[in-house]
């Protein structure tokens, strides 16, 4: 078997908890299919037989019950972990350390995209790689969040990704909170890739292929919790660093064992194959190198690689905050070649609707409503004279009549009132809009949710 | 024992069985697959017994005079390697024959041989009639006898790699369909004396219709055909290496299935692999010995042999082998060549040899005073590999492209050349730029040395390069200078071609030497070398 999947679908979903109070992130509905079931998708399409999920309790019963995940024809191993405890994603490899058998291809549960997977996974093929990530230009979010005060957002914590003059191979990465004073590249980088270059407006896709060896490192360094925080740079760094540059290629005949105990004191990633000898004389005899210009052989010799693809065109993007999220909605059935409307759904004659919009299962949508670039979850029904804007809605939401409803998010099971007018607001899960209310830019949710603030 | 109760069986009984199974639509086992495979077989050749076809037979007469057949491309050479004359067709065929379907019961075939030996009888005297009518038509009427002899013994020569001739892609393409094994598809222009090769990009990869965990190929073929197409592992010597590492990790993972035999399935089991190797880049002569004695060794297992034994027996017949041919044989080549090294020469080398690398290392260790010239050729450049590594080492360096070569050549004392294969007719095989080289060499009157392992000693027949080559990626021929490309869009100019070969043949009357671990030998005597490999094995 030459890869195990994992999906990471544990996460609180912490930057949207608007949204995520009432369902976990895993199970928003985007385009009317829960966000984990698009990582899904893509493992589904390039040929995966197996993943193994790691989620909550609660999002394992969401799933068991979702016609679409049902429709997944692979074979789902979900581990439930604790969903108070603070497991970081690291955390987590090292909690199903016993399953992994072999090198593993780890995927967030909010990856929306259409990569071709074969980009990343043949990088970490053809150069025996220790990593291989994803990475994409930071898509911009242009529709106007509701409940934001007009102020521009924040800026997020930018990420330096320093490639080398391939753009394939991984230099340097660290996050804008980590350097205070400015960026220092070490000298033996600069001396070994004198040409690097440096970016900014890139996101992590959080889809990494790892090595086997890097889950039993995981095993005995149980510092590290959070893979993106803090063991992918690590290994980033690893690369460079004076001890696996000069690490002796032990000779085959020992068996694996011994190698693992010579080495655990040292905390060291052992990245070395059976046949080490038969690979090194191969790598001698070969005339190809991966960078010229100086005396060293290919890879300076170096058995710790990291590479990354990054993704020029096409879409990739993670739904983990509120714009994403709407940006996902727009955007993720194009995906598909699957008709907007569900066969079941029972739309009146008289409704006008836009051709991106999105019906979903056993809706009901009676005459003389408008609705434009929205999507409209399971079970929704929309009575008369309702005009539906830029939102979305969720399922088992009910419209009154005569309401007017504009870039909005509708979180499941709300009731709108008759004659609500609601621009650029969130209702929160379960809430109840009064009739002829009026709101703007406002985010609507129960007391309890305040309260947990 | 399988064998015996499969002949024993009526052959209806089977039948219905298999009938039985299609309607049921549960998948055929190996056994019934073959068997319908067989009865194919039988069909087409009763249908052939009934009508002459005389297409089938121009198409005999261009393949009798062909030479002989390249070892690397299917499996089935190897086994008509050694018959190669022009009436031999029926015997090859035959021989083949009897390999291929080993189940086919026996008192058929020699009902077959009789009958054909019967018809021998009957066109011998009616040739005798006939022989007034001259000798070019007693050619096509013997190479017209010659497909209805091989009626019941359908297995002609396999041809040379032939994109442009839509059958054989056919064939191709329902081989590779069988094995599950995806087509690779040829792209951009082919330059039309080059249009009968296949010609890939490297931006398309195999590995893109192959699902991500690959579970048809295994994954150390998987990745060695990626570190092929992508050049991370190129070279004679390196690719083969690569190959046996990859095959001993196939081998260990080998687990025999039931009802099977160790040494039938596996080379079942590598046939795909190396349909894949050979999508991915074309195989080299050395890989294709590589293969043809891994082959051997384990339909040489005895069957009575355990799992573990036989794995562990053919994981070392693989070391034994590297070591022997590659390694060791470097040592003795290298021992050999020193002795041409004289203090004060001055080298020309072409390239990135592995193994010419290897003796100037070398010679430079035993204290030869030399110093090297190094050419090099777009658009590879693996001249800069090569002076990397020698430089490393300490030896004085200049280095050249090739347009300079004859500039350069006056300065120069001895040429020393490596090979990618040395065919049977004396020819080197080597990578474009060597008969170039060898050329201008022998116009100035330098001596010109091939250094060559045997086992890359192939028994092929060439005498151009353009029958069988290789054509790399033609984009590897752009170039961006000053931020400007300007062959960026060459597919739209309609009378632009690129053409990047990889190969060419250099005649013997060019080289003075060839330097191989038997000995110091001079090209004429490849064959007698070959024939004394062949006695051996």
């Amino acid at each position: 078997m030459e890869l195990q999947a994992v999906l990471m679908a544990a996460g609180g979903g912490s930057r949207m908890t608007d949204l995520t109070y009432n369902t976990p992130k895993p199970m928003l509905p985007v385009g009317n299919k829960p966000v984990i079931w698009y990582p899904l998708n893509l493992l589904e399409r390039v040929g995966f037989e197996e993943v193994i999920v790691i989620t909550t309790k609660e999002v394992q019963k969401m799933m068991s019950t979702d016609s679409k995940i049902k429709e997944v024809r692979m074979k789902l191993d979900v581990v439930c972990i604790q969903e108070d405890g603070d497991m970081g994603t690291a955390d987590a490899l090292r909690h199903i350390q016993q399953k992994i058998k072999t090198d593993i291809l780890v995927l967030s549960c909010d990856l929306i995209t259409d990569v071709a997977l074969h980009e990343v996974v043949d990088l970490f093929r053809a150069h025996n790689a220790t990593m291989a990530m994803l990475m994409s230009k930071t898509h911009e979010f242009t529709e106007t969040v509701p409940g934001q005060k007009g102020k521009k957002k924040t800026a997020e914590q930018r990420d330096f990704v320093g490639v080398d003059h391939s753009g394939k191979r991984l230099l340097f990465m660290a996050n804008e909170a980590d350097l205070e004073d400015g960026l220092s590249i070490r000298k033996s980088i600069m001396r070994k890739h004198p040409r690097m270059h440096i970016k900014t407006g890139l996101e992590d896709a959080h889809l990494y292929c790892l090595k086997k060896a890097v889950v039993d490192f995981l095993t005995e360094n149980k510092s590290i919790s959070s893979i993106r925080g803090e063991l992918v740079p690590y290994l980033v760094r690893k690369q460079f660093s004076k001890t696996t540059n000069s690490s002796k290629i032990k000779d085959d005949t020992d068996d694996q064992s011994q190698k693992k105990t010579d080495n655990v004191a040292n905390h060291e990633l052992v990245i070395s194959s059976r046949d080490e000898g038969l690979l090194q004389l191969a790598q001698e005899r070969s005339c190809w190198n991966d960078h010229r210009g100086d005396m060293s052989e290919a890879y300076h010799g170096g058995k710790l690689r990291c590479y990354v693809h990054i993704m020029d065109q096409g879409l990739c993007f993670r739904v983990n905050t509120l714009a994403a999220y709407i940006e996902a909605n727009r955007l993720a059935p194009k995906l598909f070649e699957e008709p907007a409307v569900h066969p079941s759904a029972v739309i009146s004659d008289r409704c006008q609707m836009g051709s991106d919009s999105i019906i979903g299962e056993k809706c009901q949508i009676a005459d003389k409503t408008s609705i434009k670039r929205a999507t409209i979850g399971n079970y929704s029904s929309i009575k008369e004279k309702v005009k539906v804007a830029n939102s979305i809605i969720m399922h088992h939401v009910t419209i009154e009549e005569g309401c007017n409803i504009q870039g909005s998010v509708i979180c499941s099971n709300a009731v709108i009132g008759r004659g609500a007018d609601l621009k650029y607001c969130l209702v929160g899960n379960g809430q109840r809009i009064d009739a002829e209310s009026e709101r703007t830019n406002e985010v609507i949710v129960g007391t309890n949710q305040l309260m947990e603030i | 024992m399988q064998k015996a109760t499969l002949l024993s069986l009526d052959g209806s009984e089977k039948k219905d069985e298999i009938e039985r199974a299609k309607n049921e639509g549960r998948e055929l086992t190996k056994e019934e697959k073959q068997r319908l495979r067989k009865e194919k077989k039988q069909q087409k050749k009763g249908k052939e017994k009934k009508d002459d076809k005389t297409p089938k037979g121009n198409e005999k007469e261009k393949s009798a005079p062909s030479p002989a057949p390249t070892p690397a491309p299917t499996p089935q050479p190897p086994a008509q390697a050694p018959s190669q004359k022009v009436p031999c067709p029926v015997m090859a065929g035959s021989a083949t024959e009897t390999t291929a379907a080993s189940e086919k019961p026996t008192k058929s075939k020699a009902e077959l041989k009789a009958e054909r030996r019967a018809r021998q009888e009957v066109e011998r005297a009616s040739k005798q009639g006939k022989k007034g009518d001259g000798g070019p038509q007693a050619a096509p009427s013997k190479s017209k006898v010659a497909p209805s002899e091989l009626q019941p013994v359908v297995k002609r020569l396999p041809e040379h790699v032939q994109v442009d001739n839509p059958e054989v892609l056919k064939k191709l393409a329902k081989k590779l369909e069988r094995q599950q094994i995806p087509l690779r598809s040829d792209y951009g222009y082919k330059v039309s004396l080059f249009s009968h090769l296949h010609q890939y990009s490297r931006k398309a990869p195999l590995t893109q219709q192959l699902s991500i965990p690959s579970t048809v190929i295994h994954p150390a073929i998987v990745r060695l055909g990626l570190q092929y197409s992508q050049g991370i592992v190129a070279g004679s010597n390196a690719r083969s290496v690569a190959l046996l590492h990859a095959f001993k990790q196939v081998i260990r993972d080998y687990t025999t299935p039931p009802n099977e035999e160790l040494s039938r399935d596996l080379v079942n089991k590598l046939k795909p692999y190396i349909s894949f190797l050979n999508q991915c880049r074309p195989l080299s002569a050395s890989m294709g010995n590589a293969i043809k004695y891994i082959k051997k060794e384990i339909s040489n297992i005895p069957s009575q042999c355990k799992d573990k034994e036989a794995k562990s027996k053919l994981l070392n017949c693989i070391d034994c082998y590297i070591d022997e041919k590659i390694i060791l044989a470097a040592k003795a080549i290298a021992k050999y060549a020193i002795e041409k090294i004289s203090d004060g020469d001055v080298i020309l080398v072409y390239g990135c040899s592995s193994l010419v690398n290897n003796i100037l290392c070398e010679a430079y260790e035993k204290n030869r005073k030399f110093r090297v010239i190094v050419v090099d050729s777009r658009p590879r450049l693996e001249g800069r590999e090569a002076l990397r590594r020698l430089v490393q080492r300490g030896i004085s360096c200049t280095y050249v492209l090739i347009s300079a070569v004859s500039y350069i050549l006056p300065e120069v004392s001895k040429v020393f050349l490596g090979a990618h294969a040395l065919l049977a007719n004396g020819y080197v095989m080597s990578r474009v730029g060597t008969s170039q080289i060898a050329l201008v060499a022998k116009a100035f009157n330098v001596p010109v040395l091939v250094c060559c392992e045997t086992y890359k000693f192939c028994e092929r027949v060439q005498t151009d390069s353009f029958v069988s080559n290789e054509l790399d990626d033609p984009d590897d021929l752009i170039v961006t200078r000053k931020g400007k490309t300007q062959l960026e869009n060459w597919q739209e100019v309609s009378l632009l071609g690129l053409l990047n070969l990889v190969y060419d043949v250099t005649p013997p009357d060019f080289v003075d030497l060839v330097i191989t671990d038997l000995g110091m030998i001079p090209c004429t005597s490849v064959p007698v070398v070959l024939r004394v490999k062949n006695v051996d094995m």
